[in-house]
């Protein structure tokens, strides 16, 4: 199978299962996910999906751990989100800080 | 939509559906880019924003191709982060009363942002007011700047002398920092990010970052039984955008 057939695939099945799963909370009786623990899960979920993310996305390199200019992008875009700016602003300083010091080694 | 002659309460709904809509649009701009530079074409990119539509599984979803995942890998982990949407789906529901085909539309909509647009609101007309309006107006704007984002990343060429590559990470860290409230929700992430550095040399891309979801289920499945927000008042409190915090602050009620 080509490489684009397969991320098609992929985008087609994600989709799909991302909509199944709005569906299925819009026609299941309330109840059913009335416990607490399914709720709590389901946030903290979300919070190590993205945690791993950021690690991931800032510090390694195909199966290799490496330091480059992401790091101090990330630290950028921290201090940026503690001052509460806004999602492109921190985004956009993260590129800014990555590009300029790659410029300038 | 009927027009009607508008209470207050609906517009005000309104006026802070269109701010939330306009800010989460904008960062389509990065979504789109950073989409073509982890090897999406415009297409692709254009088919996640339209059918996937949901910014946290998005970004999960090309961060994982990007970084030579296994396909399979890049579904579940959008999967994943979708599920809070579901959780959503069961407080929005009972509220908009959604029948027949507006009822898959309204599950569509239902994403952070609609979430924390509808739920802030007072009386039941402003709730499915904000909800539609935030749910309609942030799928129009998102799929519009992501488009512009895409055809600009196509035009950038090599993504890493931009420094979009450190863009996709604070991406990440952006929607991950509202949502870090709690002891819980920090140790999660701690630990998270832990198994997921450790785990990076010893498997295949992607799994590393599945392996740290089960960290959440042992934590949320095993922790003392606290009360926790609902989902909307999380989505209130801790929404996956920036923009949206402000849609509950008091000075975009003008």
């Amino acid at each position: 199978m080509s490489a684009d057939l397969t991320v098609w695939l992929a985008v087609l099945a994600a989709s799909a299962a991302c909509f199944g799963i709005k569906l299925v909370g819009h026609v299941v009786p309330e109840h059913w996910l009335a416990e607490p623990r399914v709720a709590r899960t389901a946030s903290l979920v979300t919070v190590a999906l993205l945690a791993a993310l950021v690690g991931v996305q800032t510090v390694t390199t195909g199966q290799h751990v490496t330091l480059d200019a992401r790091l101090p992008a990330l630290a950028v875009a921290a201090v940026a989100l503690a001052l509460r700016a806004p999602f492109v602003v921190v985004v956009l300083l993260a590129a800014a800080t990555a590009a300029g010091l790659r410029a300038l080694a | 939509m009927p027009r009607r002659s508008r209470s207050p309460e609906d517009g005000a709904a309104v006026r802070q559906a269109v701010s939330v809509s306009v800010a989460t649009g904008l960062y389509g701009i990065s979504f789109g880019a950073l989409s073509v530079a982890a090897g999406l074409d415009v297409l692709q990119t254009m088919a996640l924003s339209l059918l996937m539509f949901s910014g946290g599984s998005q970004f999960a979803f090309i961060g994982v191709i990007g970084a030579g995942g296994a396909p399979l890998a890049a579904v579940t982990t959008a999967g994943l982060l979708g599920a809070r949407n579901g959780l959503y789906g069961v407080q929005v529901a009972p509220l908009l009363g959604a029948r027949g085909w507006r009822r898959p539309l309204a599950a569509h909509l239902t994403i952070d942002e609609s979430t924390a647009v509808g739920t802030a609101q007072t009386t039941p007309t402003a709730v499915r007011t904000g909800f539609w309006w935030a749910g309609a107006g942030v799928f129009a704007l998102w799929n519009a700047f992501t488009l512009l984002g895409a055809l600009l990343g196509d035009a950038l060429g090599d993504p890493s002398r931009y420094g979009l590559d450190a863009a996709a990470a604070a991406a990440f860290l952006a929607l991950l920092w509202p949502r870090l409230g709690t002891g819980a929700a920090r140790l999660t992430a701690a630990s998270a990010l832990g198994v997921a550095l450790a785990l990076t040399p010893l498997v295949p891309a992607g799994l590393p970052v599945l392996a740290a979801a089960a960290v959440a289920v042992v934590v949320g499945w095993r922790s003392p039984s606290r009360p926790l927000p609902r989902p909307g008042t999380a989505a209130g409190a801790a929404p996956g955008a920036p923009g949206a915090r402000s849609a509950s602050s008091p000075e975009n009620r003008a």
